[in-house]
């Protein structure tokens, strides 16, 4: 596979490491001349030295044959949106990703059809929202294009749900219970499964369900 | 009529003035509270400061029922996703975006974005003035 790298940072640099290793052809540009140089002399030729806002550079790194993924992982939001649009509208690159370094960004990143995006700051806090459920109900996965998101619930003894049967709840259209863990074990959800104290439900549910899922199974808090 | 000029610079602040002097009711943005003093001392429009990508501050500035958009921050980029956002985010009729690169300029306007090219403009009007001179006829005996 084809990649070429936007911003020789700690991402783009170790990415470039252990794409190199897995046996892909890589470009990588970085602008900054000390940067440069100490990239150069681990991945030599590989390197190229430019601003990757510039399509003249990227046209250097070969983004017209085109590669098969693109990534702009600089420390600018701005400059990650612009080589993404350049790539994707401009050169038909199939696959971009970009990093979003200010999650504030992100709404903007979406607006503009840059749909893969990562962002640190928001990876962290997802984890932490795990160890340290806000509102009972944890997002685990979210899926932009689809509009769905994957969320954990763990059912209380308080809970609305709690001790009705999967098919006797009235879940908001747009949502579906995936399994239950409970004892160490995972069983799917059939219409005769019975919520317990102490159940994490997996579901899958749409953005503007989600609300309402939380409320059918845990209650208004 | 309402305007909104994003960058507050050399640029942004002679455009701010000469629009409010031509009757729209202009509100400047800048990310220094110094670019308040470019617009002079009678200065009777807005002014908001803040990142041009900050939404609570586009908002504060009027961006919602703005009828244009003048951006002109120092940064190219910078102003390609401001004016993307206001065309499509908020749905301003008119706006205006400096590009210093004619590359990427020329790129953006290929896809419906307004970009006025400065540098561009420079390389025309020098390369017409040199040929001017050549069409002269020659003085030398």
């Amino acid at each position: 596979m084809y990649v070429v790298i936007a911003g020789g940072g700690k991402v783009g640099s170790n990415v470039t490491r252990s794409l190199l290793e897995m046996g892909h052809e890589v470009t990588l540009i970085e602008q900054r001349p000390d940067r440069f140089a100490r990239l150069e002399g681990e991945f030599g030729p590989v390197v190229i030295r430019g601003d990757a806002t510039e399509i003249s550079v990227l046209e250097r790194a070969g983004i017209a044959r085109p590669p098969e993924l693109l990534l702009a992982v600089t420390g600018d939001d701005e400059d990650n949106l612009v080589i993404s649009q350049i790539g994707k509208e401009g050169y038909g690159v199939g696959k971009a990703i970009a990093r979003v370094n200010d999650p504030r960004n992100q709404a903007h990143f979406d607006l503009l059809g840059i749909t893969q995006t990562i962002c640190a700051t928001t990876s962290v806090l997802g984890l932490v929202e795990h160890e340290v459920p806000e509102h009972g109900m944890v997002r685990l996965l979210e899926l932009q294009r689809e509009g769905l998101e994957i969320v954990e619930v763990q059912i209380e003894s308080g809970s609305p749900a709690a001790g009705s049967r999967a098919g006797g709840l009235s879940l908001p259209g747009g949502s579906r219970l995936i399994s239950v863990f409970r004892h160490g074990r995972t069983e799917l959800v059939e219409p005769g499964t019975v919520m317990r104290p102490g159940d994490q439900v997996l579901a899958v549910v749409t953005h503007d369900s989600a609300p309402e899922l939380r409320r059918v199974l845990l209650g208004a808090r | 009529m309402k305007a909104v000029v994003i960058g507050c610079g050399r640029t942004g602040s002679a455009v701010g003035k000469g629009l409010a002097a031509d009757g729209w009711d202009v509100t400047a943005v800048d990310e220094s509270e110094d670019a308040l003093g470019r617009l002079g001392p009678d200065w009777r429009g807005g002014f908001v400061v803040g990142h041009g990508l900050d939404m609570t501050m586009l908002e504060r500035a009027g961006v919602s029922d703005a009828d244009a958009a003048v951006v002109s921050t120092d940064g190219d980029n910078t102003n390609l996703v401001i004016g993307q956002v206001l065309q499509k985010r908020y749905g301003i009729g008119t706006v205006v975006v400096r590009v210093l690169d004619p590359a990427r300029a020329r790129f953006y306007a290929e896809r419906g974005l307004n970009t006025v090219c400065p540098t561009q403009t420079a390389i025309s009007v020098l390369r017409d003035a040199v040929n001017a001179t050549q069409l002269e006829p020659s003085t030398t005996p």
